[in-house]
Formats: C-alpha cells, structure tokens, sequence
C-alpha cells in the first residue's frame, strides 16, 4: 500500500465514524424528537444501508475508474457497515426491548420486516468472521462465493425498511434503485475494456 | 425571606394546563366573543379522567405527553409522511371558515359553522390513551364535543346503521396530497354504537387551546379504544349510512387495516408489535409498556364487541 493510501485510507476511517459523532451531538443536544429510541434505531439503520451500498460501490468504481485503490477500502466499509448494523440491533435488543427476550423472539417470528432484518444481521457474521487476509487465504475460492452472500444481504436490507414503512415507500424505493445499479454494475452488463484484474 | 426556588419537576405541562382562566381568555381570543361565552358556561362541566386515572395512587398516575411532543411527531400524511412533516407543514391549511355538514339517513340534514357548532354543543374535558398501530403511544388531554350529542340533533332515521367521517382534499394547502398515497380526501367509519358511546368525541382543542392544525384542526374525531388512525383529522362531512363505508386505510391494505381496528394486543399486526408499546415523552432508559385491551377502555366498551370474533373483525 501507498502512503497517500494509507493516509486516504485513514481518513476514510474517521469519517466513518461521523453517524456515531451526529448521534453524539443530538443526544447532547437534546435533538432526539419525541421518540428518541425511534430516532436512535432508525438512524443506525440509515447508516448502515448507507454503508452497504457504498461497500457495494467500490468494485464498479475500481471498473469504471481503471484504478484499483477503491478494492482497498472495500473491507473496511464492510466491517463498518456490519458494525452499523450491529449497533441497530443492540439498539433495538437493549433499548427497545430492554432484553425481554421473549418478546424480541415473538417480534422476530411474527414480523417479516424483524425476520428479514435480521436474518440480514445473521448472514453479515460470516462476513465479518472471514473478512481477514488470513481466512481470505484459507478459503480460497470459496471466500469469494460466500462473499457473494452481501448481495442477498442488501435485498434483504432494503425489504426490511421497505416492510417497516406504513405507506410512503419512497425512501426504502430509492436504496432499492441505488442496489439495483450496482447489481447491473457487477453483472458486467456494460462492458469494460482495459479491465486488469488484480 | 429567601425565595422558594421552584423545582425544575415543578414546571409541568400540566401546570399550564391547570391554569384554566388563562386558557378561557387566551381561547376565547383565538375563537373570538361568541365563542367565550360559550366556553366559559359549558365548558369543563365534566372533568374526564383515564378510567385507571382516578382511582390510580398518585405516583402512578400516568403521565400528559407533552404539549411540545403532541404537537411535533404526527402522522397526518395530507402533510406529508414523516412524523415532523404535519408540523412543518400544516400551517398552509386554511380552516377558517370552516363548515361541517351531518348528512345522509337523519331527518333533518344539518351544516354547521365551526364557530356555531362551539357555540351550541358542550364541551368537555377528555384526558385519552391514544395508541397509533406503529406501536407507540401518548396522553392527551382533549377538549371536545360529544359525538352523541351532535348526532341528536339531527334525529337519525332507522335505516343509519354506520356513520362515515370525510375530511377534505386541498392539494394546494395540503401538499402531501400531491402524492396518492392514499385515496384522498381521508376517510374513517364507525358503527352506530360506536359513534354514540360517551367515549367518543369531536375534539376542537387540546391543553386548553384551540387545536393545532397539525392535530386536525379544527374539528377531529377522538375514539381511544381505537388505533390512531381512526380518529380522522381536519372533519368536513358527517354521513349516516346503512352499509358498512370502507375507509381510506381499509382501501388502501384490507389485509392490514380493518374496519374496528380496535386496539388489542391479541391480534397481531402484520407489520409492528401489539402487544406492547412505546410511551413517547419517556426517557431513553424506560422500557415499553404492556398495550391494554381496547387500550385500557374494556370496562367502558366491550360490550359493543360482545359475541364477537375479534380476529376476524379486526
């Protein structure tokens, strides 16, 4: 790795961090609105999405910029975005719920935008479990394969907000399109010429 | 002498809101002489508490959401459909003048002026639960108009079995109706019984003071038993009708959305929790509370559902 990557790489890194900074700044300002737990929950589910979709960016952007730097902080995305997602569910498990296990199971079961969120969460853990350079090297090609799983992971992402939503289905409807261009993006639908691979 | 300083707990809401002469002028302003008059008379006669309110010691006394929260996390969608939207955006509605008509099977068809109708009916005090299906939950204290006592004047014929409730379509002041989300103008229904249970009011104020546009001014339905949506915003037409109405929700996703839609932890919903809810206004640690059967109002009606299988009639 360069040096300038690794300082864009750092910089990545700390801007990363600014959903926990904003959070931070409207508890201290008391700007949580009148459910603030909604707030909390919603806002970690919008970050993460966030990140989900930027994670899934930077293989079309290596394609269409012709540089290979972008595949360097895909990792790192990704561990942010299972991160993010990580913190909605403790949210969601300890703040909401108060770890009234029964009831979060009930909820789970009984509610498909619950189950489909967090089966989401579920199959993020091997993602994050074999994201190392170690465990890239001992899967082999299979890494790549179960790496795959993220695209799964995002449609199940986007239902889980889409299902939440009352009526209005214009802001899950606009994640749904940014994921769908990446999709297309991927499927080498458009070709690339002077491709290298690395 | 020191000066008592006064605790921070002590500057409630409720302290306003006890503060009743000050309201009396304040509404009577707002509403203008007639309308005073009218207020200081009849108003406050009855004094409704929540049924577990009275009897409940005083430290466990639920708790009036407050003002600041009534007023800014609403679901109105004709403004739009975030919780903050209605704040934003309601102000553009324009509700004076403002006329609501009481039509269909009654005698004597009726359209009243807003400031008539205020003038002519009771109004009384109403602290409610209101429970929204999202699974959160407030308390409010009304000021309303029996239902009952505005049906009465019309003289219902026999064949009124349902009363259907129309709000109005005004896309240029109600800029969420640029977008079908629902079939515009918003519409709800009750059964007979319903609309003439004690409970159920037309609220034309809350905290003692003329109702916010953004919680339908200037006239709304209130039935606490109900999920939220039920209790239909910014009322322009009163209809008896023989045949159950569908309303806008029901319209929109009958699978979710049934015609009762009474609050009850039993029957699930699709999408969110019923059996509990989360109590706005409370800290960030407290947790959710246990949703009630017909949201804690079963002594006052259950017997409307007697006999009833309330899975399918949800």
């Amino acid at each position: 790795m360069k040096i300038n990557q690794i300082y864009i790489k750092r910089l990545i890194f700390v801007v990363s961090l600014w959903p926990v900074l904003s959070l931070s700044l409207a508890i201290f300002l008391n700007n949580l609105g009148a459910n603030p737990i909604e707030f909390i929950e919603r806002h970690f589910g919008k970050w993460s999405l966030i990140f989900l979709c930027l994670t899934l960016g930077m293989t079309p952007l290596r394609k269409i910029t012709h540089m290979n730097q972008w595949i360097l902080y895909r990792r790192m995305l990704g561990l942010f975005t299972f991160f993010y997602v990580t913190v909605h569910l403790l949210c969601y498990i300890g703040l909401d719920y108060h770890f009234a296990w029964i009831d979060i199971k009930d909820d789970i079961i009984k509610h498909r935008y619950v189950l489909v969120g967090f089966s989401g969460w579920l199959l993020l853990l091997p993602l994050a479990i074999t994201s190392s350079d170690e465990m890239k090297r001992k899967l082999k090609s299979n890494w790549k394969r179960l790496h795959r799983l993220i695209y799964l992971i995002a449609i199940l992402g986007v239902l889980h907000f889409a299902w939440l939503v009352k009526k209005d289905i214009t802001e899950p409807l606009i994640y749904a399109s940014i994921i769908f261009i990446l999709f297309l993006l991927r499927l080498n639908i458009f070709k690339w010429k002077n491709f290298k691979k690395i | 002498m020191k000066l008592k300083k006064i605790a921070s707990s002590e500057i409630t809401p409720e302290h306003i809101y006890n503060d009743r002469r000050n309201f009396i002028k304040k509404l009577g302003l707002i509403l203008g002489s007639t309308a005073l008059s009218a207020f200081t008379n009849k108003s406050f006669a009855a004094l409704y508490t929540l049924p577990s309110f009275a009897q409940a010691k005083e430290g466990e006394k639920e708790k009036l959401t407050s003002l600041k929260d009534i007023t800014s996390y609403n679901n109105y969608y004709e403004f739009g459909s975030s919780k903050s939207d209605p704040y934003e955006y309601a102000e553009k509605l324009n509700i004076d003048p403002w006329s609501i008509s009481i039509e269909g099977s009654v005698k004597k068809p009726l359209k009243l002026d807003f400031d008539e109708l205020i003038k002519e009916m009771p109004l009384e005090e109403h602290i409610y639960r209101l429970r929204c299906v999202e699974g959160w939950s407030m308390v409010i204290p009304w000021v309303g108009i029996p239902l009952h006592a505005l049906l009465k004047k019309v003289s219902l014929n026999g064949n009124a079995k349902y009363v259907e409730f129309v709000s109005l379509k005004r896309p240029n002041e109600m800029i969420g109706q640029k977008i079908d989300i629902l079939d515009w103008p918003y519409t709800e229904g009750l059964r007979l019984d319903e609309a003439m249970h004690p409970l159920t009011i037309l609220a034309v104020g809350l905290y003692g003071k003329v109702l916010p546009k953004q919680n339908g001014a200037p006239i709304r339905l209130v039935v606490p038993w109900k999920y939220g949506f039920k209790s239909i915003k910014a009322i322009t037409k009163i209809r008896l009708v023989e045949k159950m109405p569908i309303s806008s929700w029901m319209k929109a996703n009958p699978k979710e959305y049934g015609f009762y839609s009474n609050v009850n932890p039993k029957v699930d919903h699709l999408r969110w929790s019923q059996t509990t809810e989360r109590r706005v206004g409370e800290s960030l640690l407290s947790p959710r509370l246990k949703t009630q059967m017909f949201n804690g109002y079963h002594e006052e009606v259950a017997h409307l559902y007697q006999g009833m299988d309330l899975n399918k009639n949800f």
